[in-house]
């Protein structure tokens, strides 16, 4: 009996020491951050003076801040461009790599190939695939007798240069997704569609689709995520131009921050940013579990 | 019919792999170019030469940054199996007080956006001291809540009489998990150890704001600074010479270990 208790209480011991680094970390860079970001929304702060307390004039100000709604905006724009962009290619490339067919390996692996490469490399090599007189996709345009595009020398086609790098930087990921969703639709639904005289699109259109339901909210959340985040891409290739058409969120509270050492007042956006980015997940959430 | 579909499947394939493959053979023939040819479609030309690489390793110390990056990557990556697989370990094989509330904590914390807690993080830095060192790059990323929980979830599922049997020979928990369970979670310490490395080695944004000194700068981060710094008086030729040398040794390892990185990061799609 005794021995039992002490293996019990042993146990616990070693629950509690095995935990501890956890708990640790927990503290130190989880918790005292959530909780001394919520004192820092309340201060005007530099970092080498003193804190000092000016109540809600934080969140005054950022109601009035145009420039970061419209950073907000921009971070939306990128988003309604880059979500059905790369849902649509992930799932056509998906498709056809779950046909029998050789070399699925070898595709995958290329496919793969700018997830594992840093965006700094992929934002640096297109901006050169950009370039309005001489990039390749410019070449290829007036190739086809059609009108350059302005690509990121625009305001109007900034964004969109983005979103379209940040898809075929991302997509090889969501492929594989969509892929083991894909090989989760059981055969039997296909067969018996076909045998009801259903066809390809309609199979697409009522089994295909449905059936992905689960990989599509996760492919909608994922990139959405990556997506709040964007700010190494509009850093490296616009720094935020033209006209801040491609100042994103991140970047604009990294401004704030780093380069005018606002920290009181990039830590409240930073924290209503956050809740804007919950926000959008749960509505997405419940907009995908209705239909 | 077959045989026509098929052959519409290899060509949107192969189209597809061209579009993915060629802006990187272009960029890496590019780097060999002089700067006047760097805009030509093809890949040949008859000056290649090294004289952007030059230009690169003249103007900034990237084979330090080089460096600093593998040290910084691998302190996190080991440590992050090194504490996940032990946390991992407690919250699935162990009886304590509050397990499952240290759970419901990790499970609430992964639901924190980043942006709520990176201006406090970078002013713990400065108060820690850490700012321009080794600490800030690293100590911050040492756990991995997603790879807590993926051990966790591995553990779960041996068997208990493994531990039983052990625990009868007298080995501690820390035995019973190094001796016998490391040897059976293989796959789990690949996953975890791939996410983690990626994710610290392509980070950017956190280095930028934690380390100003040349000396201390990961390679991602020099590589950026170097492009947007003027460093690279805005010549093409360097600036995607400095982008290849960043890419090339992550990509000669996934040329071995491209199925292990695939399934690795498709396993990070479990995370929401």
């Amino acid at each position: 009996m005794s021995n039992m208790l002490g293996k019990i209480k042993s146990s616990e011991k070693s629950g509690y020491l095995m935990s501890l680094p956890y708990v640790l970390y927990f503290c130190i860079f989880v918790a005292f951050p959530l909780i001394f970001s919520f004192i820092l929304i309340f201060h005007k702060w530099n970092i080498v003076t003193p804190m000092q307390w000016i109540g809600l004039r934080n969140f005054v100000r950022l109601f009035h801040d145009i420039q970061f709604f419209k950073s907000i905006r921009n971070t939306l724009v990128f988003l309604a461009i880059h979500i059905p962009l790369q849902i649509t290619v992930a799932l056509f490339f998906a498709i056809q790599l779950n046909k029998k067919i050789k070399f699925r390996g070898f595709f995958r692996a290329l496919f793969f190939l700018p997830v594992i490469v840093s965006g700094v490399v992929i934002t640096i090599l297109w901006e050169q695939l950009y370039a309005y007189e001489t990039g390749l996709l410019n070449l290829i345009i007036t190739g086809l007798g059609l009108e350059r595009i302005p690509w990121i020398n625009s305001p109007e086609w900034a964004m969109p240069s983005i979103a379209i790098m940040a898809t075929w930087k991302n997509v090889g990921l969501y492929i594989i997704l969509f892929l083991v969703g894909l090989q989760g639709i059981p055969q039997y639904l296909y067969e018996a569609a076909e045998m009801d005289g259903a066809k390809s699109v309609q199979r697409f259109f009522h089994i295909t689709i449905p059936s992905l339901n689960n990989t599509m909210l996760l492919v909608i959340i994922l990139s959405t995520i990556g997506g709040f985040s964007l700010f190494i891409e509009p850093f490296v290739m616009t720094g935020g131009g033209p006209m801040n058409s491609t100042l994103s969120a991140m970047l604009y509270i990294y401004n704030q921050a780093f380069y005018f050492g606002h920290m009181g007042y990039a830590a409240t956006l930073g924290f209503f940013f956050a809740f804007v980015i919950l926000i959008v997940i749960l509505i997405q959430k419940k907009v995908v579990e209705r239909e | 019919m077959e045989k026509k579909s098929s052959i519409w499947v290899y060509f949107t394939l192969a189209f597809g792999g061209l579009i993915f493959a060629y802006p990187f053979l272009w960029m890496l023939s590019a780097t060999f170019k002089p700067e006047m040819e760097i805009s030509e479609i093809g890949l040949m030309s008859a000056n290649f030469s090294l004289d952007n690489y030059r230009a690169v390793f003249n103007k900034i110390p990237i084979g330090r940054a080089l460096l600093n990056s593998i040290f910084v990557s691998s302190c996190v990556t080991f440590s992050a199996v090194l504490f996940g697989s032990i946390v991992g370990y407690a919250l699935a094989r162990l009886r304590f007080w509050g397990r499952e509330l240290i759970l419901g904590v990790i499970l609430f914390t992964m639901v924190i956006p980043f942006q709520i807690t990176l201006i406090p993080m970078y002013i713990l830095m400065v108060k820690f001291g850490w700012v321009d060192t080794y600490m800030a790059l690293i100590v911050p990323g040492m756990i991995s809540t997603f790879g807590i929980l993926l051990f966790r979830q591995f553990f779960l599922d041996i068997p208990q009489d493994l531990i039983d049997a052990a625990r009868i020979d007298g080995c501690s928990d820390l035995t019973i998990l190094f001796k016998m369970f490391f040897p059976l979670s293989k796959p789990v310490i690949i996953t975890v150890g791939i996410l983690s490395f990626m994710g610290s080695w392509n980070d950017v944004l956190w280095p930028l704001i934690v380390v100003r000194v040349r000396e201390l700068m990961t390679m991602p981060q020099m590589v950026t600074l170097f492009k947007v710094g003027g460093q690279a008086e805005s010549q093409i030729g360097s600036q995607l010479a400095a982008a290849a040398l960043l890419a090339i040794p992550i990509v000669i390892v996934y040329a071995f270990f491209q199925r292990y990185f695939i399934e690795s990061m498709a396993t990070s799609g479990l995370k929401s």
